[in-house]
């Protein structure tokens, strides 16, 4: 279960980008998390794993405090959290595998990592994680070489190779075409209750939102304004998220990049 | 989920195909060979390499503090130093534009002269800076002019090489445009190919400028001007204070070199 | 057609200049000036020994006389010279690489904390300000002459370069593989391992080809002051006034020159 109680992040000195949100995930649900560019979508899912840290608040993941962790304390409960993302991040000259296995980073042992001699249990879950997504036959191709579609799964098992208790997924779709989106989507969906695992997804599209996701939270400047089943998600709900600012329904968002990719100090 | 993988039988992954580790095993072992060969074969003397250390640090302290008492001597052999680079690099233009010209593919007259062009590239750049001081002391004695045609001799290969890539990189449509007229082949030369590559002239001329600057630093060595000289000669009598401020006037004058260059290109470009 | 045949023919004659290529006139005719006196100072100044250089010529024509054709005789002092070159020049490229990777490291701003950053960038730009054959004769003065000043000289020449783009490269690399290494939970040099050095691997080995190829180079330069190799050889040839010796030098330099380039081009296309 994930706990976040009045989470605030400001960078430097301007306007807060998340102004004391609440937000609450329990058991296996996907929920979807929309907004306009610069709601702070992005924000607050970096919040979750830290990459970005949170001005104040609360985190609590399985009631584990994440907000104050440093060092390895971070690192370890980093691993618990998967993330994908919307430009993949894969690492572009290594081979599939070694993306998917790249999972374990936070499990195994230095020299492991660098020789590349990842224990079999991990070997046996990529395989079988990669069988399940459609792309063990890839195994040995250079990441770079493959599709848009199929970058994604990669990131996806990679994620899922962390025995994640929670799976984040910031604009997963936004780079991919609607047919490989929507696969994405259903997907995330199916691997979420088969694993019953949560997951928070940032999108922009609002009719894959409702399609694939048990709840959604609307957001518009870093205040959560909308929660509620896809059913409730109205003309006036979507109004007051998108009001005067862009048309939603856009199939190709536009990245966050008010948010997105900030360098910040690494831990 | 786990207990399905637990059931499939142990799979084998390795990063490498057998092939490519064969290959990858061959690359290490030679590197391997090859460094103990040059270890044990080359002339070194091992306990000094041990000593070296203390001897870096001995030179380093002989070095404290610089002595400043021969400084307008100093100065004036800068001032040489930076007329060599400078007359050099201006005189190098002259020879080092029709070699380009010859030696670029499309402006070139015939095959001949192509693969001249490129011979007077290909050994000008071959040959060092001091290689070529070498040669020109041993012709015309010590002095400035062994250093500025030294300089000169090596800029050549430099600024015709790179001038030779950006005649190549031209756009032809002007050059057809100025043929259509009826222009001649200067006269097309002039009209469409100079204004085309007067950029990248400009900003190969500054950037050869710079390296020639450093370039003369160490010419005096080979007994051809400059501050080089006057670096060789304190050495020689192991006036450590002295060299000590020679280094440091060499860092100046390069750190200079550079904020002009750098001050020169915003201008330019 | 006609109409622009009497107005060419029957307007009063126009005037038309190309525009100055410096607009102002005071700065272009000061130009002008200014390069004009600079080179009659520096011509005026500089001194040359006229007598000194008449005798130039029939010098050049001994000396190319002497020259041709060119001596291969002492074929055993040409290969131990180059043997050393060689040695000094892979042992110098070896260590130099190796080292550049941490200073890299620790020259870019995006992954290395500021105190560190800037030891990496002070220890970068101390072994770029000299010249290396100012670098060889400081090391022959401390450590003696001989190849180990030479490795010594191009050991720093080869970090000043291979550093400095390394680092640059480090700086420009798609932070996102370094964003989803630190969301798996990896710690800093799993990081580096799985972030960083995949991205910049085509980069470095085509940096370390490319300076054991200058090294090459400058190990025939650095010999001339005393750090072993080739130029030590050369330089001897010239003193002696072996001129057939040293132009055969001079060839196998430029042979050598040659393939070293075009080996360090092929393999630097293949990594790409």
């Amino acid at each position: 279960m994930l706990e976040i109680t009045n989470l605030v992040k400001r960078y430097g000195q301007n306007d807060p980008v998340l102004k004391g949100l609440d937000l609450k995930v329990d058991g296996s649900s996907v929920v979807s998390i929309v907004g306009a560019s610069g709601a702070g979508k992005s924000t607050l899912l970096r919040c979750i794993n830290r990459l970005v840290e949170p001005t104040s608040g609360s985190i609590k993941l399985n009631g584990n405090e994440l907000v104050n962790l440093r060092g390895s304390e971070l690192r370890h409960s980093r691993r618990r959290i998967g993330m994908v993302f919307q430009g993949f991040n894969l690492i572009d000259r290594l081979t599939v595998m070694e993306n998917v296995l790249s999972g374990r980073l936070g499990y195994v042992s230095f020299f492991q990592a660098l020789t590349r001699r990842f224990p079999q249990a991990d070997i046996n879950r990529a395989f079988h994680l990669m069988e399940r997504v459609g792309i063990a036959h890839y195994a040995d191709k250079r990441a770079d070489q493959l599709s848009g579609g199929e970058r994604q799964r990669v990131a996806v098992v990679r994620a899922l190779m962390q025995e994640p208790e929670i799976l984040l997924a910031d604009e997963p779709t936004a780079s991919l075409d609607p047919k490989t989106s929507q696969q994405i989507m259903s997907l995330l969906q199916r691997l979420a209750s088969e694993m019953s695992l949560p997951v928070l997804i940032n999108i922009h599209n609002v009719t894959q939102a409702r399609m694939y996701t048990d709840r959604i939270v609307g957001m518009r400047h870093g205040q959560m304004i909308f929660d509620g089943a896809p059913k409730d998600f109205n003309q006036d709900a979507l109004d007051a998220i998108y009001g005067g600012i862009e048309s939603p329904d856009e199939d190709n968002g536009e990245p966050d990049t008010a948010d997105d990719h900030t360098q910040g100090a690494l831990v | 989920m786990v207990d399905q993988a637990a059931v499939l039988a142990d799979r084998v992954w390795s990063r490498y195909s057998r092939k490519e580790q064969f290959i990858r095993y061959g690359v290490y072992l030679a590197t391997l060979i090859a460094v103990v060969w040059a270890l044990q074969d080359i002339d070194i003397f091992w306990p000094w390499v041990w000593d070296a250390p203390n001897q870096i640090q001995n030179l380093a302290v002989r070095m404290w503090p610089p002595a400043f008492n021969t400084w307008n001597e100093i100065f004036s052999a800068m001032l040489e130093t930076v007329h060599i680079a400078t007359l050099s690099t201006a005189l190098t233009i002259f020879i080092a534009l029709p070699v380009s010209y010859i030696a670029a593919q499309n402006t070139t007259p015939n095959k001949a002269t192509l693969w001249l062009g490129r011979f007077i590239l290909v050994s000008s750049r071959s040959v060092n800076t001091i290689i070529w001081a070498l040669l020109f002391v041993a012709i015309f004695g010590p002095g400035v002019l062994a250093g500025i045609l030294a300089v000169m001799f090596r800029s050549i290969g430099f600024i015709g090489k790179l001038m030779g890539e950006a005649i190549e990189e031209i756009d032809r449509r002007p050059v057809e445009a100025m043929q259509a007229t009826g222009a001649s082949k200067m006269k097309v030369v002039l009209y469409a190919i100079v204004p085309q590559v007067m950029p990248a002239f400009f900003a190969i001329i500054i950037l050869r400028w710079d390296i020639n600057i450093r370039e003369s630093t160490v010419l005096g060595l080979v007994g051809a001007g400059g501050i080089g000289v006057l670096l060789q000669g304190s050495i020689d009598l192991f006036a450590w204070q002295t060299v000590a401020t020679i280094l440091l006037a060499i860092v100046v004058l390069v750190v200079l070199g550079e904020s002009v260059t750098s001050a020169l290109r915003k201008k330019v470009i | 057609m006609t109409d622009l045949k009497t107005a060419a023919s029957g307007a009063p004659t126009r005037v038309w200049k190309k525009p100055p290529f410096i607009a102002n006139p005071w700065i272009r005719y000061g130009l002008i000036v200014v390069t004009l006196s600079y080179l009659y100072w520096a011509f005026a100044t500089l001194p040359f020994d006229w007598e000194r250089i008449a005798e130039g010529l029939p010098r050049a024509g001994r000396i190319f006389g002497g020259a041709f054709p060119p001596s291969f005789e002492r074929g055993g002092l040409l290969w131990t010279g180059f043997k050393e070159s060689f040695q000094i020049a892979f042992l110098a490229t070896l260590l130099g690489v190796s080292l550049s990777l941490p200073i890299a490291v620790m020259a870019a701003r995006n992954v290395a904390p500021l105190p560190v950053y800037l030891l990496g960038r002070t220890l970068i730009i101390v072994s770029r300000s000299f010249h290396p054959v100012i670098v060889a004769i400081l090391f022959v003065a401390a450590v003696g002459f001989g190849p180990l000043a030479g490795i010594l000289t191009l050991t720093l020449y080869s970090i000043g370069f291979v550093a400095k783009l390394l680092a640059e490269e480090i700086e420009e690399i798609d932070w996102g593989q370094v964003e989803a290494m630190r969301s798996v939970g990896a710690g800093y040099l799993k990081m580096l391992i799985y972030g960083i050095f995949p991205q910049i691997m085509p980069r470095q080995i085509g940096l370390a080809m490319y300076q054991l190829d200058s090294n090459l180079r400058a190990s025939a330069v650095v010999g001339i002051v005393g750090a072993g190799g080739i130029g030590g050889t050369l330089m001897n040839a010239f003193g002696r006034y072996d001129y057939d010796f040293a132009f055969a030098i001079l060839l196998m330099i430029i042979g050598i020159i040659l393939i070293s380039e075009a080996i360090s081009g092929w393999v630097r296309k293949k990594v790409w």
